[in-house]
């Protein structure tokens, strides 16, 4: 707007939110401008919308800290235990100092309680490795080049955008395939945000622009030339509700050609190839209503000097000078303008949703378009109703005065220019209404059907109207014919007679009592319900009413209400939230998080509205879609289209918290049987923290013996292939709940090694009773009794991982036979040399005399042997109710033998 | 083993019809990834599958090896002969319980004392003679340390300033001990003689062989006499002192043998290979087989070991002391065979390993059958 030109007399001019540039905007129309900077540093939107981004954290880390803290217990312990037989011990005569070993005279001098500190200390040190510090390094490896898989996978990769899947955080991979509750935005997520206009009533009657769409490959083919419309309603309503569609909105007509790769890059702006004629506009339903009218053949040509071209069907150029744009706000949900005529008529064009528009026109005109708009708005389209009022000249220059005095206000501004606008659009007459279509994204209901299968819970976030919401919900097979929905809004609250918080109580009482009590009850294992055909419900409720529920007008009903609701919801395949401010999806993504039992949860979105819910969320994702890239920067994963979430939870999160949670398994197993032999020959040498095994073994163990196999499998192991997991939406079920990492799992893998190090141990030591083992009657001494319990674990420790691997591919291979291989090559080579840097040649030829004696062979193998042993037959009896039982054969008609082949 | 499916699918895996020439050359530079097998989890696997029916066939090849092996190591080891006689004296009417006392001692005499004995069964081939001691943390972790091994591998340095870890039994009368150490100190020097009484009452003493007793690696290799004084090892080892419990330096462990003395003294490197179990057995001597063929090693009959005990100088008992921890001294006689000396434990862990196995094959069979008729049941309604 030109504030001050020279030759002008001032002018008192208002400045308001349509003059301020936000970041991203470009110039149109002009070279340059003059600007003040309002809203700078920490008060931009973006320092506001920011929220300290917390480290998210995964489950499986909190699992890792809960074992290690057991861990750490029985280090200590062990240590403990160690210390006081050691004094114990001592205290018989002459088993402390024998004459044959004498201390220092230091260590005599020491004082005795220090010196047991000291003892403790060096026991500590001695089973430290318990604590499987390396794990760190090796989750941290797998999470970083597991994360590769994401971004490179080819199926991720849009080819409209040209870009496949991006990862910004490695830590979460393994929440993926833990997901709960997916918390989803509709428009631009389970719809393209690409709106069509589909059709319009006109004084009731209705007009449909086409009646064949043929859809392909999720582009609709329009068909091209001009409908001819039945003529039900007269030309001059038609004329006029069209005009009214030309006129009332804020487009803007983009100039073929020069500006195209401008217009590309603008954020939230639509360009629109496919024509000749382009429009931009911040809301692409107004784009979609101009394009429906040029269809119409009413074709709006531009603003220029405040005047509205429009070309209408007799190819005649009117002109309309824009008198007053009353713009669009949520709360008042409507917009107008004030155009004049060439003819000097003032005329008020408003279009908004039925609810708003409604009270404001002849109620008798009302009747005959609400049907249509409601059978619009459950077929799932966006309705606008457009009204027009004609303004006398003495209206309107009250109307002048009033927003011009408004505008100028410098204090309650908003409210002033709100009871100017609601003045203004009193009295209408309701000419029509329209409807838009946001088309579903590609494979939006099979995934969302993938996503329930796998026993996750889908909850709608929208700012949408609930009828919209609604049908976009039926339309996604969100909810089914057999959902029994369950509505809390401000409708259902207001038609009882009751108080609204008396009514809200007794709803949800109701609700609770039909969804949570009267249900059958649902197993609470890994495997549960829904599938036998129970009553599916889905949940409906309002931004109004939420707000209701989360702070209630007294504070004591706070927590019941929240209950309630909760109860409500965690019963409800669905749950539908609509009329949602941004902080408010937020809000219940976080109740949610912190409902009993936190599940983990999921965002996905793609517009700004949706950060502050992504950065909420367990789990953030976003939609590389038209809405700019902010939910993407914010996000952990962001992925081209809805359809990839399916591929990203049920392939790669499945495979990811499979591949760690064994890996933590096993690490925490393998140390346990690695550190166990050495706790119990404490028992043998006189509690003297002698090691058991080399220095070298010690170090060696964790670095090189058994570190490649495992981080080999955690980055390779696909225990089911993909195509089976993307199938089978229920194999999903079986790892929820951190199944493999809660406390049974754990004990299993615990007790396996306590098993296994005992067998090592004592296998050994009664091998050893004879220490003779060679066939010229030469003695083992107590390095070569280690070097065999090593060899035993190093072997039964990577075959045990051979047996969990299911997916050997050539890495698998090389790492495990190459690890086993290495072993054995530096067991020589350490052993074959006097390494002159040595204080002690411990290991000088152990390994080699080891490998003469036939009773050791035959000794490793038989441990080996028996070591796993349990672990086979476990594996054999437990098949018939493994993984693919006949459950899951009873969803889907693939029996465990026939995956066995596809696999 | 088990049942497998070499699966090997197809590297082609466009899911998009548009994504046709995304990559052609001056076009935009697409970011789409490389279609390899890595890259989209396609490698080649095998995906080995443990079934019921996988497994029982290695359940009873692993009872059908292991049982025989079982039986082959329980009776190998039933055939090795093995004679146990403890001399430690605890008994007042053992023959050695005066040297054992502290009372009896005569610091100027040595003590001796013999230990008859008879053997029922003739021992072919070579006998190993082992001494064993019980209740002696040679494995105790202030002992393993206590050694020095540049020190006994003739590194010069060493062997003058040996290490720290020998503390306290580094150095004495201002010279460096060597071989230092506690584990050297302690040597067991019990001398430990046989002999065969003839049933016409003669007494043949055995020959008892003191070389190939400790690893060849060891005596030629780990342990080696410093350098110099030309062979003459008093003028080495002339600056060091001798451990502070023997009664002779180390260059007199064997003065009859140069090849067996100093630190190449096979007794010695026997000793410094620190047992595991703080009971424990060491190659004494080797009594080599008879080269006619015809009799027996030892055969049946009656035996003496005479013991000669020389004395540890800072100790009050004269033979080598294990009365003060509760030990026990033996000595063992044993014959070999390919899996080493007389142990049943392997022969039994295998027979019974193997029987499970043969077991669990068994039970496993039924269990698959069962299993087997109740699946395919399932499968019907679906």
């Amino acid at each position: 707007m030109h504030i001050y030109k020279p030759e002008q007399e001032p002018a008192v001019r208002s400045l308001g939110p349509e003059n301020l540039l936000l970041k991203g905007a470009t110039l149109k129309n002009t070279k340059k401008i003059y600007g003040v900077s309002v809203y700078t540093g920490m008060e931009t939107k973006m320092a506001l919308n920011y929220q300290g981004k917390s480290q998210k954290r995964s489950a499986v880390e909190k699992s890792i800290n809960a074992f290690l803290c057991v861990y750490l217990c029985i280090l200590i312990s062990k240590a403990v235990v160690c210390t006081t037989l050691k004094y114990v011990w001592q205290s018989k005569e002459g088993q402390d100092e024998p004459w044959y070993n004498q201390k220092t005279q230091k260590e005599k001098d020491t004082f005795m309680y220090l010196k047991m500190f000291t003892d403790f200390l060096s026991f500590m040190v001695l089973f430290n490795f318990i604590i499987p510090v390396s794990m760190y390094v090796t989750v941290e490896m797998q999470k970083f080049f597991g994360s590769f898989f994401i971004k490179w996978d080819n199926d991720f990769f849009d080819p409209e955008i040209k870009e496949g899947a991006l990862v910004n955080t490695s830590d979460l991979n393994e929440e993926l395939g833990q997901v709960e509750y997916v918390f989803t935005d509709k428009t631009g997520t389970l719809t393209q945000n690409n709106m069509e206009f589909i059709e319009c009533c006109i004084d009731g009657f209705q007009y449909r622009q086409r009646d064949v769409r043929s859809e392909l490959d999720g582009f609709t083919v329009t068909d091209g030339p001009v409908h001819k419309l039945q003529p039900k309603a007269g030309v001059e309503k038609e004329e006029l509700f069209l005009r009214a569609l030309c006129l009332c909105h804020t487009v803007q007509v983009k100039e073929a050609g020069s500006e195209e790769t401008l217009g590309d890059r603008l954020d939230g702006m639509l360009p629109k190839p496919e024509e000749e004629r382009g429009f931009i506009a911040s809301s692409p339903d107004e784009v979609a209503l101009v394009k429906g009218a040029m269809k119409y053949g009413f074709t709006f040509l531009g603003l220029e000097n405040k005047k509205m071209k429009i070309r209408n069907r007799q190819n005649d150029i009117e002109e309309y000078s824009l008198l007053h744009v009353l713009n669009f706000d949520p709360v008042r949900r409507r917009m107008s303008v004030i155009v004049q005529t060439r003819s000097g008529e003032t005329l008020l064009f408003c279009k908004g949703a039925d609810s708003s528009i409604f009270p404001r026109v002849r109620p008798e005109e009302v009747d005959r378009i609400r049907l249509h708009v409601e059978r619009n708005a459950t077929e799932g389209y966006r309705t606008l109703c457009v009204a027009y009022k004609q303004l006398t000249a003495e209206e309107y220059m009250v109307a002048e005065t009033g927003l011009q005095d408004a505008r100028l206000a410098l204090q309650d501004r908003e409210e002033k220019l709100m009871a100017m606008y609601n003045q203004l659009e009193t009295g209408m007459s309701l000419i029509g209404a329209t409807a838009v279509e946001d088309r579903l994204q590609e494979e939006a209901a099979e995934t969302m059907e993938a996503l329930q299968g796998a026993g996750m819970k889908i909850w709608v976030l929208t700012g949408d109207k609930m009828e919209t919401a609604k049908s976009t919900c039926y339309a996604c097979r969100l909810f089914q014919r057999g959902t029994e929905l369950l509505e809390l809004t401000v409708r259902t609250l207001e038609d009882g007679r009751s108080k609204r918080e008396e009514r809200l109580l007794e709803l949800l009482r109701d609700y609770h009592k039909r969804a949570v009590q009267d249900a059958p009850p649902v197993r609470t294992g890994v495997v549960t319900r829904s599938w036998c055909g129970s009553q599916e419900y889905g949940f409906i409720i309002d931004g109004a009413t939420l707000t209701l529920v989360m702070n209630p007008p007294r504070d004591a009903d706070a927590s019941l209400y929240r209950s309630l609701f909760l109860q409500i919801c965690q019963n409800c395949t669905t749950v539908l939230c609509c009329r949602m401010a941004p902080l408010q999806k937020a809000q219940i993504v976080k109740m949610v998080k912190n409902s009993k039992g936190s599940p983990i949860t999921l965002s996905i979105g793609d517009g700004a509205n949706d950060v502050s819910m992504i950065l909420e969320a367990h789990v953030g994702i976003g939609i590389k879609g038209k809405e700019g890239r902010q939910a993407v920067r914010n996000s952990d994963y962001a992925i081209p289209k809805l359809k990839h979430l399916k591929k990203l939870l049920l392939a790669h999160g499945h495979l990811y918290y499979v591949r760690i949670a064994h890996l933590v398994q096993y690490f925490f197993y393998k140390n346990l049987c690695f550190i166990l032999p050495q706790f119990l020959y404490q028992f043998f040498c006189g509690y003297s923290q002698q090691p058991l095994y080399d220095a070298a073994y010690l170090t060696m163990y964790n670095i090189c013996f058994t570190s490649l196999p495992i981080l080999a499998y955690s980055l390779l192991e696909q225990h089911i292939c993909i195509e089976i997991l993307l199938d089978n939406a229920t194999l999903y079920r079986e790892i929820a709940k951190n199944a493999m990492l809660r406390w049974r799992p754990f004990l299993y893998w615990t007790l396996l090694g306590i098993f296994q190090g005992l067998m090592f141990f004592f296998g050994v030591r009664f091998l050893f009773s004879n220490p003779a083992l060679q066939d010229n009657g030469q003695v083992f001494g107590n390095w070569s009794y280690g070097t065999i319990v090593f060899t035993v674990l190093v072997f039964t420790v990577t075959l045990k991982l051979a047996l969990d691997t299911r997916h050997w591919t050539w890495l698998n291979h090389s790492a495990i036979w190459g690890s086993l291989a290495f072993y054995v090559f530096f067991s020589f080579f350490w052993g074959g040399i006097i390494w002159p840097f040595l204080k002690q040649q411990r290991l000088y030829f152990v390994f080699a005399n080891m490998l003469s004696s036939v009773s050791a062979w035959l000794v490793i193998i038989i441990l080996i042997l028996l070591s796993l042993l349990p672990e086979i037959l476990l594996m054999v009896l437990r098949k018939p109710r493994g993984p693919l039982s006949r459950q899951t054969a009873a969803v889907t008609p693939l029996s465990y033998k026939h995956l066995k082949e596809r696999c | 083993m088990m049942a497998s499916s070499y699966n090997a699918k197809e590297e082609d895996g466009h899911h998009h019809p548009g994504s046709v020439g995304s990559g052609g050359p001056g076009g935009v530079k697409s970011k789409k990834p490389d279609n390899t097998a890595f890259k989209q989890q396609r490698l080649p696997a095998w995906q080995p599958i443990l079934t019921a029916g996988t497994v029982l066939p290695a359940f009873f090849m692993i009872g059908l090896i292991f049982i025989p092996i079982g039986i082959g190591l329980f009776v190998t080891s039933n055939n090795i002969k093995e004679f146990e006689i403890d001399y430690t004296g605890v008994d007042m009417s053992s023959p050695c319980f005066n040297c054992s006392q502290n009372y009896s001692w005569n610091s100027t005499s040595s003590c001796s004392c013999s230990v008859p004995f008879t053997l029922d069964q003739a021992f072919e081939s070579n006998v190993f003679m082992y001494y064993g001691l019980s209740n002696f943390y040679q494995n105790h972790r202030r002992y393993v340390k206590s050694r020095d091994d540049s020190q006994l591998n003739g590194d010069k340095s060493s062997l003058l300033n040996p290490s720290k870890e020998c503390e306290p039994y580094r150095t004495s009368d201002k010279k460096q001990i060597a071989p230092c150490g506690a584990i050297a100190n302690s040597l067991f020097n019990d001398t430990l003689e046989l002999f065969y009484i003839h049933p016409n009452g003669s007494r043949f003493a055995i020959n008892l062989v003191k070389t190939g007793i400790a690893w060849w690696t060891d005596k030629h290799v780990k342990f080696r006499n410093p350098a110099g004084g030309d062979g003459n090892l008093s003028i080495v080892f002339q600056d060091t002192s001798k451990p502070v419990n023997w009664r002779k330096p180390v260059y007199e462990l064997d003065p009859n043998d140069p090849d067996n003395n100093g630190f190449i003294n096979e007794d010695l490197i026997v000793w410094m290979r620190t047992a595991a179990l703080p009971t424990f057995r060491k190659l004494y001597r080797i009594i080599q087989k008879k080269k006619d063929n015809m009799t027996p090693t030892l055969p049946p009959g009656d035996y003496i070991l005479e013991v000669t005990y020389s004395i540890l100088t800072i100790n009050v008992t004269p033979d080598y002391p294990v009365r003060s921890f509760d030990g026990r001294k033996r000595v063992i006689l044993s014959t070999i065979s390919w899996m080493g000396g007389k142990n049943p434990f392997l022969g039994i862990a295998y027979i019974t390993v193997g029987s499970v196995c043969f077991f669990l094959g068994v039970v496993l069979l039924f269990i698959h059958h069962k299993y087997g008729n109740r699946n395919n049941n399932a499968d019907i309604p679906n």
